[in-house]
């Protein structure tokens, strides 16, 4: 028995716990490794979801834990909650999905630092700093996420919300956190008395910095906020865990921070706009005026249908571009079964894929992929561009800034600079719009007038499904 | 500062520069999906989510609660964010 009791000490069963959650972070590493490549991808996801269960298990076994009840409740019902909706969401809803779910990890995280801030009776610096981290962090990513998702889920307005003296009234809440941060932390209690009214001011200040960084925010930037809330969930969590010392949530927290930026800086770099501009300039808000782009218009060459199947049924190679408006008119079907057809007849096909096309990070491989697409027809504008002069024809289906020749053409243009797919160098180019309304940046696309691009006028679903049945006669 | 904070900060550090390195070579097309995977891991909160309940906490009914609420959340973060990115994963296919 003696041995027993040695074994099973509190300081061996905390120390087999720590064992247990070095692996689960190894496990954590491997998984995002995996998830690097597509052939690997899926089990790398298993292998993560591995490492999260032995850690959720070894915590369990945690001998101090008194209430199990409560514990059981909260496990079971979220995962009942997270298993419909993982198992519902269509595939057109997955940006507004991985929003929710951000905010979850958010707001999961505030309420963890929330309860060890009202237990921590002796106040030490090195705890209250974590505390106070998580719960801003934890936050402002709820509540962004919340706002985040509402713009993609259309509840509430995809347009950036610009007012006058924003930028003073997040300067002051900021300043007002920093101060609520030193309370806190440094003060404790000097001007505020209870915890509890410490603690509801920085939840409070916090969840209204989310909502006030993400108004402003349009559409089109929706790629870089919420790779960057992502990033933030990360980080929150990362805090929690120098809350309780506890070295999974540190590791896991990091890594999903790490790759969060890592995101964010691939979105900005696509878009050639630093973060600081995203966040802060309402993009899209203010239409330009001037600029040699304008005033250079030529002619729009209109197209119908029956034309444009002649064009692509003599093509021998056709690259697809979509964007957002592939999404919006749910597509994605339709131009698999036109890009299946056209490799029938002997055309070969490619997708020229935009990093920033769409509302998330990847949008569009993932709607081409849900429509059977075979992954490796998927291509980066890099590997698209360098022979995009010797292509037949490019179909720009739903996409506009990303193939904006003012982007290499015209300084003056906002979007100079930004990296695009060069289908204006193509032989020829049909775009599929429904009017010459200009995109989201509220921009002139010059490559409507150029004389190799024909507009193929009407709904991007409409017009695909016609020219498949145009091939199937 | 104690020498535990000092380790963990040590393990922030490192755990940062891996993030770094293992993740700047994913190819666009797995962007969501890791992007999903990555919040799945961002669940991992759940763990201090489970350990507000250890003994000397649950005098205090407050901060218990908070901390149930936040097995909620953080499972349902963890349960669907892992689910959702295995259906997307399973999509990807090549001929």
């Amino acid at each position: 028995m003696e041995i027993l009791n040695t074994i099973f000490s509190e300081a061996t069963n905390k120390a087999l716990v720590n064992v247990v959650y070095i692996l689960a972070s190894v496990l954590f590493i491997f998984g995002l490794k995996m998830l690097g490549s597509p052939e690997t991808a899926r089990k790398g996801n298993l292998v993560s979801a591995m490492g999260m269960l032995i850690a959720v298990v070894v915590t369990l076994l945690d001998q101090s834990i008194i209430d199990y009840k409560w514990i059981f409740v909260g496990l079971v019902l979220g995962s009942l909650v997270g298993v419909i909706a993982a198992m519902k969401v269509k595939m057109t809803a997955m940006p507004e999905m991985v929003a929710i779910f951000n905010g979850f990890g958010g707001i999961a995280s505030l309420l963890v630092g929330s309860a060890e801030y009202l237990l921590s009776a002796q106040h030490n610096i090195g705890i209250l700093i974590p505390i106070f981290l998580t719960v801003v962090i934890g936050g402002l990513t709820f509540t962004g996420s919340l706002i985040a998702y509402g713009k993609l889920s259309g509840t509430i307005t995809g347009n950036p919300v610009i007012y006058k003296g924003q930028q003073w009234i997040n300067g002051i809440l900021m300043v007002a956190l920093l101060f609520l941060g030193i309370e806190m932390i440094a003060l404790q209690g000097l001007l505020i008395t209870m915890d509890w009214q410490i603690l509801i001011a920085a939840v409070a200040l916090s969840f209204l910095l989310g909502v006030l960084i993400v108004m402003p925010i349009g559409g089109a930037d929706m790629p870089v906020v919420i790779a960057l809330l992502n990033s933030y969930s990360g980080l929150a969590a990362c805090a929690a865990g120098f809350v309780i010392l506890n070295n999974v949530l540190i590791v896991a927290g990091a890594l999903v921070g790490a790759s969060g930026l890592i995101l964010t800086n691939i979105m900005c770099k696509a878009m050639n706009r630093s973060l600081a501009n995203v966040l802060f300039s309402g993009f899209g808000s203010v239409i330009s005026v001037g600029g040699s782009s304008t005033e250079q218009q030529g002619e729009v060459r209109p197209i119908n249908v029956a034309d444009a199947y002649l064009i692509l049924e003599a093509a021998s190679s056709v690259v697809i571009v979509p964007g957002y408006g592939m999404a919006v008119a749910q597509a994605q079907h339709s131009v698999r079964e036109l890009g299946e057809l056209l490799e029938e007849n002997g055309s070969e096909v490619q997708y020229a894929i935009h990093p920033v096309a769409g509302r998330m990070p990847g949008h569009m491989n993932v709607l081409l992929a849900e429509a059977n697409v075979s992954y490796d027809q998927l291509m980066e504008p890099d590997d698209i561009n360098p022979t995009i002069e010797t292509t037949d024809v490019c179909l720009v289906i739903g996409a506009n800034d990303v193939v904006n020749p003012a982007a290499r053409e015209d300084p003056q243009s906002p979007i100079y600079g930004m990296p695009i797919i060069n289908v204006d160098k193509a032989k020829t180019t049909f775009v599929l719009k429904r009017s010459m309304a200009p995109g989201f940046a509220g921009i002139e696309n010059p490559l409507f007038f150029k004389p190799n691009t024909r507009m193929l006028f009407g709904d991007a679903k409409d017009s695909i499904t016609s020219l498949v049945s145009e091939f199937k006669t | 500062m104690d020498a535990v904070l000092v380790l963990l900060l040590f393990v922030l550090v490192l755990s940062i520069f891996l993030g770094v390195e293992l993740i700047s070579k994913v190819p666009s097309i797995l962007h969501t999906p890791l992007m999903s995977g990555a919040n799945a891991i961002s669940g991992i909160t759940i763990v201090g989510a489970i350990l507000t309940s250890r003994g000397e906490n649950i005098e205090s009914e407050l901060s218990f609660a908070l901390g149930m609420v936040a097995v909620f959340f953080a499972t349902v973060n963890v349960v669907g964010g892992y689910l959702v990115t295995n259906r997307m994963l399973g999509m990807f296919k090549k001929k």
